[in-house]
């Protein structure tokens, strides 16, 4: 696996060599003491929702606790399981993040290609109309889209879930910050050779923009996976309900009696995307950092 | 079009315009979707929040009934609404303050050359790709004052746990808890970046200067920092009034309002107690608190760019 965040291999600001020979040993070791505690501060509370979720239900509600499973058991999985319908839960959080990740990924690549490549009159003021459009939070508008999903009789129903939330304008951004930064003689020389505007699109923008795509893309996923109050508006009925919706509801019927099961259906949502996260840590990482370091 | 200087043939120019407008519609028909979604789901709910705030309506009734600024002065009369507002300051000041000093320590130890840094960063940004419903979840049982781990924390320095969740006092610094848990690592890989982004010849000229460690940090890496930092602060603050699901989950604004910040209320009046009036006040309100501080920011990026 790749490890690593951008910031491997870039010049570690203490590890001058002044510095290192300066460097006790002691001062060393409290490093270590600092950084383990903070680990293990950050770290403990997925270590105790891990540990729980293979506890006996007698184990979890009996002190002192335990830092391990004494008789280490799955019966919390099966039992989360059966508890509440997390196939179906699952089933909904993919439609609802591929989709809706997937539109993004297409508004953002289209409309970032225009932005960055194509000549329109004024087309800074299209700019600044997205850029009004970050700052509209979609949190403030659900009062309105509640009232325009249900008119549309869209409550309940995945489009309801995806669309009001499938333009995108961060991501536009993002992407045209990578379109402006490609080598712009290789997309002249394209057009020269007489590739329309689609065809450069796809065969010299997109390839070697795609880093940047993927990055995009990645943060969509996380974003829509974890996405809470507008699936929580619009749907009403347990089938159309996504992961972090459902872990709310089993928590609410089960939470205090049983955590145990809690804690492991807790993990069908954290797993996933931990998963995801440690595949493409780099990705991931760059992306969220790349509004706040210019160039 | 206006006429070029040189007189091209007719055939060339119609050619150019052609292919011209072409360009200006491929450019429409690739912008319009994604405009016409923000024009249905983004601008016009900010028009219809503001239209809102100025009727009294409870979502079933067919006529909406106008009442002018009644709904404003209601609010601005609500003693809750203060304490909302309180809230919300609080909860945005405790974490931003909190990520963003924990942050910065924990950025500079694992900038240092420690061995196993690579796995501490991943550790500590972990928990910001995770959902907050679910990490609100995970916390409500570690909260739990008997059987919880925080309680057995405290126990080993013979503290009694709070009963943090339902307790008026604790339940504020228990969300913002979460809420600093979840963020700190985004905070860590922000100074990270703003670390690397400060010249080593600044570092060289201040050794040459005779700087020790702590002149250093305090004349080179401060100062350095501070652009990030700002940016940061900003983008913290605007995270944590747009902060939604911790709150639901872990203490649905309670006990009685105790944690109920502004997005919460929103969330309450519209869908809790359907009154469309005063949802639409909190949400312009929410919006231009929010505004100013993008402003703020925009203005001072804008700055940094310009007279740097």
């Amino acid at each position: 696996m790749r490890d690593a965040l951008p910031l491997d291999g870039a010049p570690v600001v203490s590890a001058h060599p002044a510095d290192r020979a300066s460097r006790s040993l002691p001062l060393t070791l409290l490093g270590y003491a600092a950084l383990i505690l903070a680990v293990v501060a950050i770290g403990m509370p997925l270590y105790w929702t891990v540990i729980a979720s293979f506890k006996q239900t007698r184990e979890i509600y009996s002190i002192p606790v335990t830092w391990f499973p004494a008789q280490p058991t799955v019966e919390n999985y099966f039992k989360a399981w059966a508890g509440a319908p997390f196939g179906r839960y699952y089933l909904n959080s993919l439609i609802t993040t591929i989709v809706g990740s997937a539109a993004e990924v297409f508004f953002a690549t289209t409309s970032a290609y225009a932005l960055a490549l194509l000549r329109f009159p004024r087309k800074e003021l299209i700019f600044v109309l997205l850029l009004t459009a970050l700052m509209i939070p979609a949190e403030i508008t659900i009062v309105p889209n509640y009232l325009t999903i249900a008119a549309l009789g869209w409550t309940n129903t995945y489009q309801g879930i995806i669309v009001p939330g499938a333009s995108v304008a961060f991501g536009t951004f993002l992407l045209r910050q990578a379109f402006r930064s490609l080598p712009y003689e290789v997309i002249e020389a394209a057009r020269v050779d007489g590739a329309g505007q689609l065809r450069v699109l796809f065969s010299v923008v997109l390839p070697m923009a795609q880093p940047a795509l993927v990055t995009m893309a990645l943060l969509s996923v996380v974003g829509k996976w974890n996405d809470f109050l507008w699936p929580l508006l619009v749907t009403n009925t347990s089938d159309m309900r996504t992961l972090p919706i459902g872990i709310y509801w089993l928590r609410n019927q089960e939470g205090v009696t049983d955590w145990g099961v809690v804690m492991a259906g807790s993990l069908f949502l954290i797993v996933p995307m931990l998963l995801v996260f440690l595949l493409a840590q780099r990705s991931i990482v760059e992306g969220m950092t790349a509004g706040a370091v210019k160039g | 079009m206006a006429s070029p200087p040189r007189q091209p043939t007719i055939a060339r120019r119609s050619l150019a315009a052609r292919r011209n407008r072409g360009e200006h519609l491929l450019f429409i028909a690739l912008l319009a979707p994604n405009l016409l979604l923000f024009a249905v789901f983004t601008y016009w709910p900010l028009l219809y929040n503001l239209y809102l705030s100025f009727v009294s309506w409870n979502f079933l009734r067919p006529r909406k009934i106008w009442v002018g600024l009644e709904n404003y002065a209601f609010i601005a009369s609500d003693r809750q609404f203060w304490q909302i507002v309180a809230n919300t300051a609080i909860f945005a000041l405790g974490s931003v303050g909190l990520t963003l000093s924990l942050g910065l320590a924990i950025a500079l130890l694992v900038n240092q050359p420690l061995r196993g840094r690579d796995a501490a960063r991943a550790v500590i940004f972990s928990p910001v790709v995770l959902s907050g419903a679910v990490i609100a979840v995970v916390w409500t049982y570690i909260f739990d004052p008997r059987y919880g781990l925080l309680a057995q924390v405290l126990g080993w320095a013979s503290i009694a746990s709070p009963d943090w969740l339902v307790d008026k006092f604790w339940a504020m610094p228990a969300v913002v808890l979460v809420y600093v848990w979840k963020n700190i690592g985004y905070a860590v890989v922000i100074y990270l970046a703003g670390l690397r982004s400060i010249p080593r010849e600044l570092y060289d000229a201040a050794l040459v200067d005779g700087a020790g460690p702590w002149a250093r940090f305090r004349h080179v890496t401060i100062p350095g920092l501070s652009p990030i930092a700002f940016f940061l602060s900003i983008t913290s603050v605007l995270t944590c009034f747009q902060s939604f699901d911790i709150v639901k989950v872990l203490t649905d604004g309670g006990p009685a309002i105790a944690t109920t910040t502004l997005i919460y209320r929103l969330y309450d009046l519209g869908f809790v107690s359907y009154s469309a009036g005063e949802a639409g006040v909190v949400a312009i309100v929410l919006f231009l608190i929010m505004l100013l501080l993008t402003l703020v920011q925009l203005r001072y990026i804008e700055q940094r760019v310009t007279y740097a």
